[in-house]
């Protein structure tokens, strides 16, 4: 698969599937992205987290060339993407944000014609669609018209049809958004199997933090255009949180002195009280917090991607 | 000398960006519409078919009792052969008309088939071009159809008679390149209703289509000429008639000034309404 990456002379191997520097997004006055760099590595997913407006569609849909960049650079497998975007696009499998199926044609057509639009023969598609009929457990809906299928069933059809180009890279505008718990496992089990089988990169988009932990290998956080992090979920939990979590409800003003004079980082959000424990020993903190300060609704937990979340991007509403 | 380069190197970028791309890729737009009607064909097809013959009945039989014979062109024909053709005429205004306004809309507002291709290897250019020719298409099968019925009734004219198909599709790509730019500016699917009504259902009317306009006011026959579906409807008419002259090159010349026109307006405009 790395080996397919080459740059255009094909002589050298290019280390980045995708690669952003200063890439900035202006819509008449309103900036969506605001000179952001980041790198992707073949074989890796990745992800960008940030709340609604934060830049995260807008940026994807730079990178496959749906949206021209305002200014920067954009290197999608070494290829510029304002000179190479339709090899690049044919090298690419996206999974937009709406379900934009083709409601005029059934089930396996909508792998075949899709397919059309990537130069691949009629033949080769009848055959990929089958497959991947079957990847998406869905050959039994095979003839059925899409506006029958459940919200899951047309997620899952999104992702095989992007995947009937046998992309290089798969681009996933918040894959799960909508979905019950069940349909929700059922996408990550096939993204997993994808991650791990074919070995493609993955670049995906989520507000879901979970999804993010489970899924990606490396991610940014953006907020009004710029990205505020970037690492491994785990790091990122580490550094920006800690090990684990204290809640507690109503804090006594006694409670609020304990935490500053033992100079705990924490959060106070008035009625809740959020102290980041940082090392090992915060299991014996807990248990003296829980006895000294506090009568009821204390409680203890690991610290997730989602705290590091709300801590940088903060709290209030969006939108 | 620098700055030329720095321009001329600024069109090669935009001549390779997601701008002004058309190759023949545009043929698996119209693949896919294709497939979509054959799902359908079995509906599609009737309106056309059962079109004429109404008309035919209601106007042709109704009114030509009323009208008798009337002088085109120094002939005098019947009123029933003088609209048959002005019917096919309108028929590939209509058929490249709406498959370009409400039916193209429907697939990039509601359906969001445009975004989807977006994509894909194709550019916006290929994508709109690929509807345009759809919607040609589109006028060139109802001719076909409808020309067969109004050949088997005896009033059109061969061999001249077979370059009405060819003539179909240019008045297809036409009409079809001001719907896709009506498309491109709407709003919303209701608005149609507005182009319709200020273009389409007077033209259908003052196209020289069930009268001569000769004896019409001046300032209205003057209109009349601006209206493409007028020059359609003399070309029609003179092949239905068997008469063929170089006049006719100036009605060729309007319809294909007017798709220069469109064809790239619509095209520039999709470009600024989709392209964000």
């Amino acid at each position: 698969m790395c080996g397919r990456i080459d740059d255009p002379k094909g002589k050298s191997r290019v280390e980045y599937v995708i690669e952003a520097e200063n890439l900035r997004k202006v819509f008449n006055n309103f900036v969506a992205v605001d000179g952001i760099s980041f790198q992707v590595y073949p074989g890796e997913c990745f992800g960008i987290l940030g709340p609604n407006g934060a830049g995260k569609t807008s940026t994807i849909r730079m990178i496959y060339g749906f949206s021209p960049i305002t200014s920067g650079k954009l290197r999608v497998f070494g290829l510029d993407i304002t000179q190479k975007w339709r090899k690049i696009r044919a090298r690419v499998g996206v999974c937009q944000q709406d379900n934009n199926l083709d409601a005029d044609l059934n089930v396996r057509e909508n792998l075949e014609i899709f397919a059309q639009y990537f130069n691949i023969s009629r033949k080769q598609a009848r055959g990929k669609a089958q497959s991947l009929l079957k990847f998406i457990a869905l050959e039994h809906r095979q003839d059925d018209e899409v506006i029958n299928l459940s919200g899951g069933m047309k997620r899952r059809l999104v992702l095989a049809r992007a995947l009937i180009n046998d992309p290089d890279l798969l681009i996933l505008d918040e894959p799960t958004t909508g979905l019950d718990p069940q349909s929700r496992h059922q996408v990550w089990d096939r993204l997993r199997e994808l991650r791990s089988k074919k070995g493609l990169s993955i670049l995906l988009t989520t507000h879901y933090m979970e999804e993010a932990s489970q899924l990606c290998d490396r991610l940014i956080i953006m907020d009004h255009g710029r990205i505020l992090v970037e690492g491994k979920p785990a790091d990122l939990i580490r550094h920006h949180v800690g090990h684990v979590v204290i809640e507690v409800d109503d804090p006594s003003p006694k409670l609020r002195i304990f935490v500053q004079n033992h100079n705990l980082k924490h959060e106070d959000l008035g009625h809740r009280l959020i102290i980041y424990g940082q090392n090992q020993d915060s299991g014996r903190l807990f248990q003296e917090i829980d006895d000294q300060f506090v009568n009821e609704n204390c409680i203890l937990r690991m610290a997730t991607l989602e705290d590091v979340f709300l801590k940088l991007t903060g709290r209030e509403l969006r939108e | 000398m620098k700055a030329r380069v720095s321009v001329g190197h600024e069109l090669m970028r935009r001549k390779n960006a997601v701008f002004f791309t058309i190759s023949r890729r545009f043929i698996r737009v119209w693949q896919r519409n294709w497939s979509v009607y054959r799902k359908t064909w079995k509906v599609s097809f009737l309106p056309p078919l059962f079109e004429p013959l109404f008309y035919l009945l209601a106007f042709g039989i109704g009114l030509s009792s009323f009208v008798g014979e009337l002088s085109y062109r120094g002939f005098q024909v019947s009123y029933i052969s003088f609209i048959a053709p002005a019917l096919i005429a309108v028929n590939i205004m209509y058929n490249a008309f709406f498959e370009n306004t409400y039916t193209s809309f429907v697939r990039m507002y509601y359906q969001k088939n445009f975004d989807a291709m977006l994509a894909t290897p194709l550019s916006l250019e290929e994508i709109i071009t690929g509807e345009i020719m759809w919607g040609a298409t589109k006028s060139v099968i109802a001719t076909a159809i409808m020309q067969s019925v109004i050949s088997l009734l005896g009033f059109i004219h061969y061999p001249q008679g077979v370059l009405i198909l060819p003539l179909s599709f240019l008045g297809g790509f036409a009409f079809g390149s001001f719907g896709m730019f009506i498309t491109s500016i709407m709003p919303n699917i209701e608005i149609f209703n507005i182009p319709v009504f200020l273009f389409i259902t007077p033209m259908f009317l003052f196209s020289e289509t069930f009268f001569p306009i000769n004896h019409l006011p001046d300032w209205v026959q003057k209109l009349s000429l601006l209206f493409p579906l007028t020059h359609l409807v003399r070309i029609t008419r003179s092949l239905s008639f068997g008469l063929l002259d170089s006049g006719l090159l100036w009605n060729l010349a309007y319809l294909l000034i007017f798709s220069l026109i469109f064809f790239p307006l619509a095209l520039l405009k999709m470009h600024s309404r989709l392209i964000k």
